[in-house]
């Protein structure tokens, strides 16, 4: 500051007008440094035991949030707070240590099991509810309205690239028409769960089809076009059951029945969330929740879209909590 | 026209010479036709997604949109936890940037010598210029979330900032730098001729000068920073955060003093972004979440345009006083 008095000099009045406001922001970088400073002698981790920590899946993220803020209106102290990285990337953070609660939409794989045991996490896995993976097609089409895995497998398999074009290819009995498909995109849990049950082997899938990771164009896309067929999570047909019509798989329609009984073979899939035991042993918020959970989710997994457990389910599972 | 381009011999010559000079008017007005076109359509386009969001969304745009938490039924849901988060993010990506960028670009530009090590940094400050913004997000996960953890506190609010600070710096950098060489020589000259040390000219002379074209740099970089989703996807920020950072947890949940009153917390929160929870409400299936996503978009772009209209403002108004001067 001495320095700047020093070389005024003339000093032309523009001049003086920013040095002015030049002087603030200086002031403002010290702020910066007095505040990098006072990081390091704060306590770092003052909120970890009241807030409960749930990441992964994003096809669960709806229930965990619904559950979170309905948990959060009895249990004012306790936050929940819901992050989306997908069920891989859940569990990575989960067996970091790093998270109370993983969301998956499929079990956990054998490499997680280990990352998980390396790091001494324990958890324990528990069903919260299942989803009807649901193939679509227009309510403008009028001829698609049953079709067996074998045929989904011969219209979505890699090796029906540039060969089944059209829909009698598939089924001599459907129309000689261009065949459209949607589907998610690769790094999608449904398409994970898709492939591995309709093709055989996980991720393996014809590549010439509409990949989107927004299913709300999948949704868009098949109900404009009556020779288009996609596939995606139940609660997108729930939202679109105006537009969209499912198609029997093997003679069966996806419906909470169905799923439940086993019938929705083998397109139905089960979403889990799995618990860090240390969480639930050490955090009484921690297990409050998840009892929140089981209590709560015949309530609020439907009206989300997916498919609830029978009760019974749920209370064994509260039971060996 | 047509010939010169099929024939790459012809490039070196001059241009055809018209005679008719209709001919050359005609040609003349055609391009400033096409330009024309561009440009229109460049707005148009722009105009017509504004208005798509702006009818989708304006009637969700109310005070419980902007004064609530997120919430699962999509009318009750609101944005106050994402618009603290952005305010807070933006704030300390001003503050950790600003000197160190407007460092950066004053060594390199007033102090550093034409050496293989300036040359170096040179090359790369444009080349980050250029990196994809998911690098940064993972180089944040790696540094700022994991290494720095004692620090940063994880995936904290501080561990995002830091990730986007670094993700604009060489923005800043190269803005500063352009700003600096605006400033004349001849005021250097004149402070060093005057027995001030190279700082002393810098501090009280070029700096000033370049001031407001240093700030509008900031500000575009910053409006480039408050859009960003794909390095705090990388770094693991949260969809549902149902509490605003620092410790004004009371309405307006918003207070530039908790950076002083309670620092820890503040910098240690969990938190998310707009660009963030527009991205959550785009994915479900409910039409009602994409009116919000909608009525987000506007908030955020409202946000954008004040900014952006702040760095033209700054502009302005240096060109004005240089022009007096």
């Amino acid at each position: 500051m001495v320095s700047l008095f020093f070389l005024k000099g003339h000093g032309e009045r523009p001049m003086k007008l920013s040095r002015q406001r030049f002087s603030h922001y200086a002031l403002g970088s010290v702020v910066t440094l007095a505040v990098a400073l006072g990081i390091g002698t704060t306590n770092a981790f003052s909120q970890s035991s009241t807030t409960i920590k749930v990441d992964g899946s994003s096809t669960v993220y709806p229930i965990s949030e619904a559950m979170a803020e309905e948990f959060m209106k009895q249990n004012s102290g306790t936050q929940v707070t819901v992050g989306v990285s997908g069920t891989g990337g859940g569990f990575k953070k989960f067996c970091a240590g790093e998270t109370d609660i993983s969301n998956a939409s499929r079990p956990i794989k054998k490499s997680e099991i280990e990352a998980c045991k390396a790091k001494g996490i324990e958890y324990t896995e528990i069903e919260i509810g299942k989803d009807a993976l649901s193939v679509v097609v227009s309510t403008k089409n009028t001829w698609l309205t049953d079709i067996t895995i074998a045929e989904l497998k011969k219209l979505w398999e890699p090796d029906a690239e540039k060969k089944i074009m059209k829909w009698n290819e598939v089924n001599p009995k459907w129309p000689d028409t261009k065949i459209a498909l949607y589907g998610p995109g690769t790094d999608s849990g449904t398409f994970d769960y898709f492939t591995a049950a309709i093709v055989g082997v996980e991720d393996f899938s014809r590549a010439d089809y509409t990949a989107t990771e927004d299913d709300n164009i999948i949704a868009q896309g098949v109900s404009k076009d009556e020779n288009a067929l996609g596939y995606f999570g139940y609660a997108y047909y729930v939202e679109n059951n105006k537009i969209l019509r499912t198609v029997k798989v093997n003679g069966v329609e996806p419906s909470e029945t169905t799923v439940n009984n086993g019938a929705y073979h083998p397109l139905a899939r089960s979403l889990y969330i799995y618990v860090k035991k240390s969480s639930l042993s050490s955090n009484p918020k921690v297990k409050a929740f998840v009892e929140f959970n089981l209590k709560n989710a015949r309530r609020i997994v439907p009206d989300i879209g997916y498919v609830a457990l029978p009760e019974s389910r749920y209370t064994a599972a509260l039971k060996n909590l | 026209m047509a010939k010169s381009f099929t024939q790459p011999d012809d490039r070196a010559q001059p241009p055809v010479f018209l005679a008719s000079l209709s001919q050359r008017k005609t040609l003349g007005g055609l391009f400033q036709l096409l330009a024309w076109l561009a440009t229109v359509l460049a707005i148009v386009i722009l105009a017509w997604l504004l208005l798509d969001v702006a009818r989708q969304g304006w009637s969700r745009l109310d005070w419980q949109f902007l004064t609530s938490f997120p919430s699962r039924r999509a009318a009750q849901a609101g944005i106050v936890a994402s618009l603290t988060g952005t305010f807070w993010i933006m704030i300390i990506v001003a503050l950790v940037s600003f000197p160190v960028a407007v460092g950066a670009a004053l060594y390199l530009e007033e102090f550093a010598r034409d050496s293989w090590f300036s040359r170096l940094i040179e090359i790369n400050i444009n080349n980050l210029a250029g990196v994809p913004s998911i690098i940064y997000g993972l180089l944040g996960l790696t540094v700022f979330v994991r290494i720095m953890e004692p620090i940063t506190g994880g995936r904290s609010l501080l561990a995002g900032a830091l990730t986007l600070a670094l993700l604009i710096l060489p923005i800043i950098i190269v803005a500063t730098r352009e700003a600096l060489r605006a400033v004349p020589d001849s005021i250097r000259m004149a402070g060093l001729a005057m027995g001030g040390s190279r700082w002393q000219v810098v501090w009280a002379h070029v700096l000033p000068a370049a001031f407001s074209g240093i700030l509008t740099g900031m500000i575009l970089a910053l409006s480039r920073a408050i859009g960003e989703t794909a390095p705090l996807i990388a770094l693991g920020a949260l969809a549902f955060v149902p509490f605003t950072p620092g410790c004004s947890k009371e309405f307006p949940y918003f207070n530039p003093g908790d950076i002083v009153r309670c620092p820890g917390d503040l910098l240690h929160s969990a938190f998310t972004v707009m660009p963030i929870q527009i991205f959550n409400w785009i994915g479900r299936p409910q039409k009602a979440f994409h009116d919000n996503a909608a009525a987000g978009i506007i908030v955020l772009m409202a946000m954008l345009l004040l900014m952006n209209g702040g760095a033209i403002l700054l502009r302005n108004r240096s060109q004005g006083a240089r022009g007096k001067s």
